[in-house]
């Protein structure tokens, strides 16, 4: 039995919109797997909750107009995992989403309930980060699109206006073309588990596979919000597929990245971590793109 | 014996399969009361005063008590046998509520409301003022002077301190050219994380309080009950469903009194206690976590000159099981590798900490890998296979305690090791890992458990067992060793059948739910009992029932009754094997006899003066990833000797569960404790790292079936050894991959993170590599 003291459905985006304005202190909910666990914790308790699960226009992955993959923010990780544009374009998205838990919280959870959250640790969002993806948001004055760099504003807080909700995720094509990219999920144990520190890594390669043309690099868990490591991308770029780069990138990532001591897990461990996480992600991201190391 | 040693479907598969079986949630009518605990939030202090005034407002709230409404009656909550002994009585330190908290998470108040949200929006509204006191959570500095006091009467918070003296260990260590190894091996608090959350309901009816509850012992439970409410054992009665498991957190009186006290504050209404999770974790029941020192002065060939241990046992804030773990443990130390001098302290300590009482293994686990890791350091120090130095020194076939009058009849461990190292290829293993140099690992390590069966002649053993006759010739049977999830159901069926001659085991209908006011007398699930103790009164009740059958025939068939047996479910003539009667057609006539009418049953109680040695062990493959930090566990093989096996597939599950909760123990569990406030940090089963599926390889059970002689049936412990090895196993193959011994279970990269560091062992492989 849930504290709640009033649940408003949604059956599309208008209304959903328009109940959040009737009801502004109310809650939204997706998939409920954060929303009911923190109000059975009491953190939410008593609280009204205004639901889009029913909006299946928010489901589902396509390519847009302008070739972008365009992710409705309802989209189950399950989903997401299975679907074959993902599968074909950012494949390693799915992958990361698939580390969600376990197989009945990937058939609840969305991927915009995770990137909604604002917490440092969603599996989806060292990699949306990564691929610098595009945040819609829709709300009374139409549709607002965000970097996801600005969308975290900080642990727990994402720019969602008092009548938006977040409708899509949009990775454009030119983060994606030519680009692969491997997620490492560092955690306690194999499934059922929170990151202790994610790490996602993508690459676009030069025709000869070489020489790295662009790296990305972006971590959960390494600061209050997902977050890019941008000297090690800056030192990649342009460099030639070797031990040596990847050496490198990994020291680099040493100036980006700043986690905290906690009871979770020492600073020291983070970084020594994340080193190494940074070096195995590019290896592999570089294999993926068809180069040889 | 047609139906013992099969491995026969599980008694209750189908309704648990289908979900058709109650468990205490289920049986309880929806309409009833719900109760929340409100729990202390500093780790020591003395409640000044409470304000229930907005609590009491909600709507639905019905009750509020607190620590100054309660009887100021102090309880035992251990799931012991009563001693009508008073100086063997467990320690009575507990109220149903206390003002003197003494661990974040000690009950202060409760809340009875119309429903759940009412009773957790009430139990947020009440305010605690406390006066705080020092606090102490670590078991040594705990005992120092001067540390903060827990309990009056126990002074540097001992409970109890126990010894061994075997031998001069003093003199011994001073003969010339003996090789000194010493280590400290610590384990952690872990929880029992049985599927089910403890959960009982209480009401009043014909001058009695019935309870209802998920608990391992419902005859202990009544008497605490009673205790505990001051009230005469009678008045209680004690119901037990089935369980969604238990691993001895419920072999402990939890909230059964408290709940059977707030339906005496409403009037004798329907009061439901459901814990949730996070309270399962800190006020429930623990493991004790126990730090271990041991020392051994071995010469250069191997053998045992001298060896001393100390334990210190972390009880947490109450007595509940208290010593006995821990000097369970300690007992283990001169009997699984026999030395003639042996000095040992153990001590039993209080701590601001959430309580520890039973968990599966009783001590053993924590001896275990104490005692497993450091065989492997004695081993290291002495150049030789740590395999074969266990083969060297361990007990021995022939083997005699001379407490326990427990012999070792077979050569069981070496039996066991044999089996182990065969399954794993050991010999070709260890050689092929001899030489790694890079950043990934492999290794191959091996513990041996030491076990008993049951409490035998530390407690008493006593079970009592029922057997009716029905009309069509089944036969209903009522034990009081319960039915916890372990299968014991299944095993009584089948000894049963046999020991009767039914044809099948589905003939016997074990009453699986016991009821104090029907049950005959046991003291219910704990230690690896059920199957060897209940098996004695099984047998006896079978054959006293089986007797008065064959008399009744005799009078039916005019046949001498030693020509008469029952097989198959028929009265036959052995003299001939010809089929007289079926046992339905006896049964019947019996009852409905218009010149003798019987109801034909038995009923008796055994009471077990024996116990029974269970050893085996634990082969384990590991890879490590030592950049990060990580063990994954490859294969796994536990070898037991536990008897007869009365059910194969059941046994085989059973171990499997076992090496499930070894792995988590020796990798990933721990409950962990701020150091600023005693709040525990991780109670709940995101952050508590219990082992999941993805994390457990192919988990391999063997067994080496040697037959019991002191057992009905052959059969010995196999309900707690499958935790005991694990843990050291896996230790001993990272050691024997990275060359560096990890003494604090459990292994979680944040410890090798450390011990690796220590090492030289963090550094740049990928340079090393280029």
């Amino acid at each position: 039995m849930y504290d709640m003291k009033a649940l408003y459905e949604a059956g599309s985006v208008e209304e959903a919109v328009r109940l959040r304005i009737e009801h502004p202190e109310a809650q939204i909910i997706a998939g409920g797997s954060d929303v009911l666990v923190q109000m059975r914790e009491g953190k939410r308790a008593g609280k009204e909750l205004i639901s889009i699960y029913g909006i299946d226009a928010m489901r589902g992955v396509s390519i847009d107009e302008n070739e972008a993959i365009r992710i409705g923010s309802l989209t189950s990780f399950s989903h997401i995992t299975r679907d074959p544009i993902i599968q074909k374009y950012c494949n390693v998205l799915g992958e990361a989403v698939d580390m969600v838990g376990g197989p009945q919280i990937r058939n609840i959870g969305t991927i915009g309930g995770n990137t909604c959250n604002g917490v440092t640790s969603a599996d989806s969002a060292s990699t949306l980060h990564a691929w610098e993806a595009i945040v819609e948001l829709t709300g009374s004055n139409g549709v607002r699109r965000v970097p996801i760099k600005e969308f975290y504003i900080k642990a727990g807080q994402v720019d969602i206006k008092p009548d938006e909700i977040q409708t899509a995720i949009i990775i454009p094509k030119e983060s994606y073309e030519g680009t692969y990219g491997h997620y490492i999920k560092y955690a306690m144990r194999n499934a059922m588990d929170i990151a202790t520190l994610g790490c996602s890594v993508n690459v676009r390669l030069s025709a000869d596979k070489k020489t790295i043309e662009r790296a990305r690099i972006a971590y959960g868990v390494a600061g209050p919000v997902p977050m890019r490591a941008e000297s090690a991308e800056r030192y990649a770029a342009g460099k030639s597929v070797s031990l040596e780069t990847v050496e490198q990138f990994g020291a680099e990532v040493l100036n980006d990245i700043n986690p905290r001591d906690s009871w979770r897990a020492s600073k020291a461990f983070r970084q020594h971590i994340a080193v190494e996480m940074a070096k195995r992600c590019l290896v592999c991201s570089i294999k993926l793109a068809g180069g040889e190391i | 014996m047609s139906n013992v040693g099969k491995s026969v479907a599980r008694v209750d598969a189908f309704d648990k399969a289908t979900g058709r079986a109650r468990y205490t949630d289920d049986r309880c009518d929806k309409g009833a009361l719900i109760a929340r605990v409100v729990h202390s939030t500093v780790a020591h202090g003395v409640v000044k005063s409470i304000d229930i005034e907005a609590a009491s407002k909600v709507p639905g709230v019905v009750k509020i008590v607190t620590c100054f409404d309660v009887p100021d009656i102090k309880f035992p909550t251990a799931g012991h046998p009563w001693s009508t002994d008073p100086h063997h009585q467990d320690v009575a330190d507990r109220l149903l509520l206390t003002s003197h908290v003494r661990f974040y998470g000690d009950d202060v108040a409760a809340v009875v409301a119309e429903n759940e949200v009412a009773a957790a929006q009430a139990a947020r509204l009440i305010k605690i003022e406390y006066e705080e006191l020092p606090f102490v959570l670590d078991v040594q500095k705990a005992m120092e002077d001067g540390a903060p006091q827990l309990h009056e009467k126990f002074k540097n918070n001992i409970l109890n301190h126990t010894t061994i003296r075997n031998g001069d260990y003093e003199s011994a260590r001073k003969e010339e050219g003996l090789i000194c190894v010493e280590g400290w091996y610590d384990t952690p608090t872990v929880q029992h994380c049985h599927i089910e959350n403890h959960i009982c309901y209480a009401y009043e009816e014909n001058g009695q309080v019935v309870v209802v509850s998920s608990t391992q012992i419902p005859h202990i439970t009544r008497r605490i009950c009673g205790q505990a409410l001051g009230i005469p054992w009678g008045k209680v009665r004690l119901v037990k469903p089935y369980i969604g498991g238990g691993f001895g957190n419920k072999q402990d009186a939890l909230y059964e009194p408290l709940c059977a006290y707030l339906t005496t504050q409403v009037g004798g209404r329907l009061v439901k206690l459901d814990v949730p999770r996070e309270d399962t974790f800190v006020s429930n029941r623990v493991r004790h976590a126990i730090r271990t020192h041991i020392i051994s002065y071995m010469r250069p060939d191997g053998t045992f000159v001298a060896r001393k241990i100390e334990c210190f046992s972390d009880q947490g804030a109450y007595a509940s099981h208290g010593h006995g773990i821990v000097a369970k443990g300690m007992g283990a130390f001169p009997q699984q590798y026999p030395c003639p001098n042996v000095e040992g302290d153990a001590y039993t300590v209080f701590t601001n900490k959430s309580v520890a009482g039973a968990m599966r293994g009783y001590g053993i686990p924590q001896a275990m890998w104490a005692g497993e890791c450091h065989i492997d350091d004695c081993a290291r120090a002495l150049g030789v296979d740590p395999l074969e130095f266990r083969f060297k020194n361990i007990m021995k076939k022939g083997y005699r305690d001379g407490f326990s009058k427990n012999e070792l009849y077979d050569d069981s461990y070496v039996q066991c090791l044999e089996k182990g190292k065969a399954y794993l290829d050991y010999d070709r293993k260890v050689a092929e890992y001899a030489k790694q140099t890079g950043p990934v690992r492999r290794g191959i390590g091996v513990a041996a458990f030491w076990y008993n069966t049951a409490v035998w002649p530390i407690s008493l053993e006593t079970s009592s067992c029922r057997m009716i006759l029905n009309q069509d010739g089944s036969v209903q049977v009522q034990v009081g060793e319960t039915e916890i999830g372990q299968g014991a159901d299944t095993a009584y069926a089948q000894m049963t059948a046999d020991v009767i001659g039914l044809a099948d085991y589905k003939d016997v209908h074990v009453v699986s739910c016991q009821d104090t006011d029907v049950t005959p007398f046991g003291t219910g699930a704990y230690a690896s009992r059920q199957t060897y103790t209940a098996g004695f009164s099984i047998r006896q009740t079978g054959l006293l029932l089986k007797e008065r059958i064959l008399k009744y025939a005799c009078e039916l068939t005019r046949q001498a009754v030693y020509n008469l047996d029952i097989e198959e479910g028929n009265i036959v003539r052995t003299t001939d094997g010809r089929v007289l009667m079926s046992l339905g057609e006896l049964a019947t006539e019996a009852l409905y006899s218009l010149t003798h009418s019987e109801h034909l049953s038995a009923e008796s109680t055994y009471q077990i003066k024996n116990n029974a040695y269970s050893f085996g062990c634990t082969f384990a493959e590991v890879e490590v990833d030592i950049p990060m930090c990580k063990v994954k566990v490859l294969d796994i093989i536990n070898v037991h000797d536990c008897g007869k096996l009365i059910n194969p597939a059941l046994a085989e599950a059973q171990v499997h569960g076992g090496m499930s909760m070894a792995i988590g123990y020796g990798v990933s569990e721990q409950l962990l404790f701020d150091e600023k406030t005693g709040k525990p940090l991780n109670n709940n089963l995101l952050d508590y790292k219990l082992s999941t599926f993805m994390d457990h390889p192919h988990l391999e059970a063997q067994f080496v079936e040697n037959y019991e002689p002191t057992s009905a049936f052959g059969t010995k412990a196999l309900g707690e050894p499958p935790a005991c090895s694990g843990a050291p196993a896996i230790r001993n193959a990272v050691f024997n991959a990275t060359g560096v011994g990890v003494n604090r279970a459990p292994m979680t990269p944040h410890v090798l993170f450390d011990r690796f560091s220590e090492e030289g062992l963090i550094r740049d492989f990928w340079r090393e590599e280029k």
